[in-house]
């Protein structure tokens, strides 16, 4: 198990390493069963976080973040399994709960806002319905007054108006589907809270509410946030740690200075200098060569045929994740002697 | 020399309702043209509902304006029939933002691939067909073993947002209407692809329309910059110019809310005013959220001329010299 001592870079001040994290995930691994072949999409995963802290969770298409969350949430399914790993939010294993109490914890200990979320609104459902349905069997308990004032305060934590419960989904923007997203998610005050890609069709002025709206009800609730995506730029903007994913492993976890300032992995290093700034118009550098096949992942590490800095050792042997003094996550050759 | 492309004065408007009858001003009064022996890459930015999506769908045939006209080489793209409509539905070719909406889920991959192979006779052979894809597919950075007989549901939202650019890259086309094509994807992938896009125009005389709110790809792909909000033009010129030196309050709003990759360059801190629904059908569209809005502009306010390549349709502009709507080109360099 790995326990980084934990530094929100947001605020610069040191939360105190005694509170226990509020997720801790331990070599998760997941493997799809396809036609072609055994595809493994998570392996050995482990990480934690803090609450009230923000990691982004960024890797290349298809290296397995969205695999990752719904590993989190146990909605993987066939031809995918979960081989193993645990979860624990707060005190409780996810892995090893009934479906019942899953089902509890889905929404009331961890949410998850799925990729293309707002996309997948009922058309022909009021929104105030769907929100309701979301939490209904969650709440059993409560009388319908009840369960609609929860779901009218939800949105209104998120910036929408009350109206907002009696509309249909075709009557809202984008930003404004992707807030009612944000509600459901936020219904029954989750622990942890995975948001995937939640604005990547977004333009930027309404992306950047929507993340200030992540923020805020984040700080109402005392959540921990991981948001996955690929824009480094919001990254920089948004998030404490930047976890990074390849082919399936965490390769660096970091925090958000030392991510951009100081990357330690070779991929990593290689992801920070293809961003674009002002300063090197048309100069695209991208990083040479293609992802690996899951289905034949390369001996040893499996950025080696790509990487700058490769050494004989890493053609062979699977480098492990080291924890680095400064509490970063490195899985690389090049740190064996550092760790 | 002859246009590839020509919009004169096109319009979109959209009803909606039968009683109270609502109509949307999705786009309004815009003129373009292209030139067929100067490829160019030209962006057209703008927040969602600023009618960036409508004028890709007019492009490609999708829609008709309501009013104006759009001609493809010389012929009205809405009159097109028979030899004429099969070139054009070949030469004008499309990447959408949504990869999710665009594919059927009950095709595999091969399919959506080997569709357009066949209708427009790409290859002789089958082995050629393959070839063909192999190379379109490598050029976005996938695998044919990886991705080739598989459904939508088994690929990531970058894989397939990258099968759909392939699929581009594979009918080389003349006119690309690109709306977000890299949204879903990583930055250094995101750089291979922005690099495909610019070596097809650069090496395969490719004309490609970006369509994007990501300002950064925009200054790093595209010569010039279009801004829209509301259907209407705001600011307009060189993309260099446009981003660094931002004319119209709009524009700076959307430049200030870019998230730089930069830890030093913080993303704006100004309040941003919630964009109403609906809203005034005249005068300024953007003077309902404008910070520095005046009395005059009720009026609709014309593009004012900065320099040879920057317009913005902004009365704080009023001492430069109008230009007319028809004369837009004129502002985008190729
Ligand atoms: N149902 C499935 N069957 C088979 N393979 C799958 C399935 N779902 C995902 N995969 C594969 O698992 C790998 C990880 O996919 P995942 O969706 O987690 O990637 P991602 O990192 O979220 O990518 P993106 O950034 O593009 O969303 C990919 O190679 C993908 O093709
Ligand atoms: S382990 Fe070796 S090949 Fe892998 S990233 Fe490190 S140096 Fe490169
Ligand atoms: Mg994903």
């Amino acid at each position: 198990m790995v326990n980084t001592q934990e530094r929100t870079a947001g605020s610069g001040t040191t939360r105190g390493a005694a509170e226990p994290p509020v997720l801790r995930v331990e070599k998760l691994e997941v493997t799809y069963y396809t036609d072609a072949g055994r595809a493994k999409a998570l392996d050995d995963v482990s990480f934690t976080l803090q609450a009230g802290q923000k990691l982004g969770m960024v890797g290349e298409s298809g290296s397995g973040k969205s695999t990752l969350a719904l590993a989190m949430m146990r909605m993987i399914k066939a031809p995918g399994r979960i081989e193993g790993g645990k979860v624990f939010v707060g005190e409780v294993e996810l892995m090893g709960l009934n479906d019942e109490e899953m089902r509890k914890s889905r929404l009331s200990r961890i949410a998850y806002i799925p990729q293309g979320a707002m996309n997948s609104l009922n058309p022909v459902l009021r929104i105030g319905a769907q929100l309701v349905d979301a939490i209904k069997s969650h709440r059993s308990g409560d009388s319908k007054a009840e369960i609609e004032q929860r779901c009218v305060h939800a949105l209104k934590s998120v910036d929408l108006d009350a109206r907002v419960f009696r509309m249909f989904p075709h009557e809202l923007s984008g930003g404004m589907k992707q807030r009612v997203c944000i509600a459901i998610g936020i219904l029954l005050e989750p622990q942890v809270i995975i948001a995937d890609e939640p604005t990547s069709a977004l333009d930027v002025v309404t992306q950047r509410q929507v993340m200030e709206t992540i923020d805020r009800v984040k700080d109402q609730i005392n959540a921990a946030v991981i948001l996955i995506g690929h824009d480094m730029g919001l990254m920089a903007q948004f998030v404490d740690r930047v976890a990074v994913m390849y082919s399936g492993r965490l390769v660096e976890v970091s925090t958000v200075r030392e991510m951009f300032t100081d990357p330690k992995h070779p991929y990593a290093k290689a992801l920070i200098s293809s961003l674009p700034n002002l300063d090197n118009k048309g100069v695209f550098q991208g990083i040479p060569g293609l992802a690996p096949s899951l289905l034949r992942l390369p001996f040893g590490c499996a950025f080696h045929p790509r990487c700058s800095q490769v050494m004989e050792v890493c053609k062979s042997k699977r480098p492990l994740t080291r924890n680095l003094q400064s509490g970063r996550l490195v899985t690389c050759h090049l740190f064996d002697q550092e760790a | 020399m002859a246009n590839l492309l020509e919009l004169r004065n096109v319009s979109k408007t959209y009803t909606q309702g039968i009683i109270n009858p609502k109509s949307t001003v999705a786009l309004q009064d815009i003129s373009l043209t292209l030139k067929e022996d100067k490829p160019t890459i030209m962006t057209v930015a703008g927040e969602s509902g600023s009618g960036k999506t409508t004028l890709a769908m007019l492009l490609l045939g999708f829609i008709t304006p309501t009013t104006g006209q759009i001609i493809y080489r010389g012929k009205d793209i809405t009159q097109l029939t028979g030899e004429d409509k099969l070139a054009f539905r070949r030469e004008v070719q499309a990447v959408f933002q949504d990869p999710f909406a665009v594919f059927n889920p009950f095709y595999t991959v091969d399919h959506l691939l080997t569709v357009p192979i066949k209708k427009f006779k790409l290859a002789k052979t089958k082995a050629q067909a393959r070839d063909k894809m192999d190379e379109a597919l490598t050029a976005v950075g996938l695998r044919s073993e990886d991705v080739l007989g598989r459904f939508p549901h088994q690929l990531s939202g970058g894989q397939r947002q990258r099968i759909n650019v392939a699929r581009a890259l594979l009918l080389k086309p003349r006119l690309l209407v690109a709306d977000e094509p890299v949204s879903m994807v990583d930055a250094s992938l995101r750089a291979s692809i922005l690099e495909t896009l610019r070596n097809l125009q650069r090496d395969h005389g490719v004309s490609i329309i970006y369509i994007t709110h990501d300002l950064t790809t925009a200054y790093h792909i595209a010569k010039s910059i279009i801004v829209l909000y509301r259907g209407g033009v705001m600011e307009a010129g060189n993309v260099d110019e446009v981003i660094k030196s931002p004319q119209h309050p709009y524009t700076r709003l959307l430049v200030d809310s870019i998230p730089w990759p930069n830890l030093n360059q913080r993303w704006g801190t100004d309040t941003i005013k919630a964009r109403e629904t609906g809203g005034s059908a005249t005068g300024c569209p953007f003077r309902s959220r404008c910070p520095v809005a005046m009395d005059k502009c009720a009026v609709q306010p014309p593009l004012f001329q900065m320099h040879k390549t920057q317009a913005a349709a902004c009365y704080l502009h009023e001492a430069n010299p109008k230009i007319a709507a028809e004369r837009l080109s004129e502002l985008l360099p190729v």
